[in-house]
């Protein structure tokens, strides 16, 4: 088997508090192939973002990381020299953030914004970055580039800036483009135009796509394999059609009953009670315990931890981090016990 | 277009010019440009707009009365023109005030751009020099430092550098700061573009305004200093005019002839209301 295309092991990262330190990362292991477009899942808090914004050393101060290492074509590059390592990193991937309007400098043409990588450093000429930058405008869908080249950024409209965005992310020539909830600020029209752009990339680019979203939705439409977080960890992962159809982690379950689905009619969509672990706190057994309908003694006092479920044929491993992942399957039938018990 | 193919759903394509920008002249920004060019045309057209020599005495004339003799502010103690020297002292003042607000202007930004961008070490060390420059009162330093060389413009300009730097140096510090948390920022460096392009292209325009529009009331405070040495006779040397200097020679008779110190007073309030309006002007612009 192949070396993946990016790896990620063991990442911890800590926010310093005046009280202690809040454990925000904890211990996140994941992987994307080549061309591969991968989910990351989690509510807000969970660490995903965090996550991927410690790939680039792009974290928010005083968020640190404490740990990890990453590995790019199975090389560790954790350890070089930090001007080789951002080098190394920004080389490989490009970044996608959520707010398309904040990720533009409000004072530079966006077509400029475009060409200032290929110019600087690519060391292009000035016109060959311009037409880079036009080609690459056409490829996220821009129509009339040579127009919108001009243009600020606050004279275009969302879905465009984002589209620019990509653009941007997409002139350093990555291998991979990490995506920070990339159509959270927009409406649903343009969500699904500006996905298509994303899912185009790696079937005619052979662009890898890591994209972080709290939207299942979104996910689905994108990726074909997710990682579900939650309090700082990876709880579940597999492929999207694994996940979707056969949870087995009760956070995951939950995630999904939590959406309706035209599908399934049920009586009354699950919603999940009270609220994430405080991450300043040491976590004693599952972090998700508190608030799973089938937790038991055990779970509270145990920590369980991410492997291999069911026998999956074929390369991408299941994985789960569930005491109770043998019951996965009468979960449906314990929640709806349930329901009607409360009723 | 371009031979790449498109790979997104393709929109329609955005016919006609660009909408006007609306809210590109305000009331204050017309005004204080207006006064503003009116006062530099003044000293520009000097030559043209006065017949005596700003320096020229006629010591038979002193002391006349505003519109005496055909001179229309009257004349000083040596019987100079009044009016021409508050016209060739606009030369002397406006150029000093403006020359001496750039150097502090661009070694302060820069500095400050510096600190907030690192941070760490190089911060706690520029910061600290911040702080005890600010800690003196901004006149006493500059009145101290050209004391101290001697006066002249080259020790004016020398001394205003030294201590307004620090303004400049404080006000882009605080932008950075905040910029660098912006996600554009971040996608800079996500970009892997060289440090000094982050900084100079991406974060000192997003910065800069603040210490523009301070630099515009910077201006005034430094016609003030100007002026406040050439009253203490640390200014410009005599006889080239100078609204200080005539506002100081005029003092002393402030009493039966109290034009002599109004008249050069009034330029300098007119200056800095032109210069303060300008201001107010790009702030309510930049807002909208």
């Amino acid at each position: 088997m192949t070396a993946p295309l990016l790896e990620v092991r063991d990442l911890h990262v800590d926010i310093p508090m005046p009280h202690g330190r809040l454990h925000a990362v904890r211990g996140v292991s994941l992987s994307v192939g080549v061309a591969e477009s991968v989910g990351l899942v989690g509510e807000s808090g969970s660490g995903k973002s965090l996550t991927l914004r410690a790939l680039l050393g792009l974290l928010p101060r005083p968020a640190r990381i404490v740990s990890g290492s990453v590995l790019i074509d199975g090389e560790d590059v954790t350890g070089l020299p930090a001007k080789q390592l951002h080098r190394r990193l920004t080389d490989t991937m490009g970044m996608v953030f959520q707010d398309a309007l904040t990720a533009l400098n409000p004072v530079m043409r966006v077509g400029d914004q475009i060409a200032e990588a290929p110019l600087r450093k690519l060391g292009k000429s000035r016109s060959e970055a311009k037409a880079v930058a036009i080609d690459l405008m056409t490829e996220v869908g821009i129509p009339d580039p040579e127009r919108r080249y001009q243009l600020y950024p606050h004279e275009l409209s969302g879905g465009m800036r984002q589209r620019i965005c990509i653009a941007i992310a997409l002139s350093t020539k990555p291998r991979l483009i990490l995506a920070d909830e990339p159509t959270t600020a927009l409406d649903v029209t343009i969500q699904a135009q500006v996905l298509g752009v994303l899912r185009r990339l790696k079937q005619d680019e052979n662009v890898g796509l890591l994209l972080v979203s709290h939207d299942l939705a979104v996910v689905s439409q994108t990726c074909s394999r997710l990682y579900v977080m939650y309090a700082g960890k990876v709880v579940e992962s597999g492929t999207l059609l694994d996940l979707i159809t056969a949870p087995k982690h009760p956070y995951t379950f939950s995630l999904l009953r939590s959406v309706p689905d035209p599908g399934h009619r049920v009586a009354r969509l699950l919603t999940i009670h009270g609220q994430p672990p405080d991450l300043t706190d040491a976590i004693v057994g599952c972090s998700f315990a508190a608030r799973c309908p089938f937790a038991e003694e055990r779970c509270r006092q145990e920590e369980p931890v991410l492997e291999p479920v069911g026998s999956a044929p074929g390369t991408v491993i299941r994985k789960s981090a569930c005491l109770r992942v043998d019951t996965a399957e009468r979960w449906t039938a314990m929640v709806s016990e349930e329901t009607v018990g409360q009723q | 277009m371009s031979a790449a193919t498109s790979i997104g759903p393709a929109l329609p394509a955005v016919t006609g010019t660009p909408r006007r920008r609306r809210g590109r002249w305000n009331v204050p920004l017309v005004a204080g440009l207006t006064l503003f060019a009116l006062i530099v045309l003044c000293a520009v057209c000097a030559p043209l707009l006065t017949s005596y020599d700003p320096i020229k005495q006629n010591l038979t004339d002193a002391f006349l009365a505003p519109g005496a003799k055909g001179h229309l502010l009257g004349t000083d103690a040596f019987g100079r023109d009044v009016f021409s020297r508050l016209l060739y002292g606009a030369r002397v003042d406006l150029r000093v005030g403006v020359l001496a607000v750039i150097s502090p202007f661009v070694i302060g930004s820069l500095l400050g751009l510096i600190a907030g961008w690192f941070g760490g070490w190089v911060d706690a060390v520029i910061s600290r020099i911040v702080d005890m420059v600010i800690a003196f009162p901004f006149l006493v330093l500059v009145i101290a430092l050209v004391f101290a060389m001697g006066p002249g413009t080259t020790s004016i300009y020398t001394a205003i550098t030294l201590v307004g730097w620090v303004a400049y140096c404080r006000i882009v510090r605080g932008q950075v700061l905040i910029a660098k948390e912006q996600e554009y920022a971040m996608a800079a460096r996500a970009s892997g573009l060289p440090t000094w392009r982050i900084l100079l292209r991406h974060l000192l325009p997003n910065v800069v305004l603040q210490a523009f529009v301070f630099s515009m009331s910077d201006i005034v405070l430094t016609l003030l200093a100007i002026v406040t040495l050439g009253f203490l006779g640390l200014g410009v040397p005599p006889p080239t005019p100078d609204w200080g200097t005539m506002i100081q020679e005029g003092q002393q008779f402030i009493l039966d002839k109290w034009y002599m110190s109004t008249i050069p007073g009034l330029a300098v309030v007119l200056t800095g209301l032109a210069l303060a309006l300008i201001a107010d002007g790009i702030v309510e612009k930049a807002n909208k």
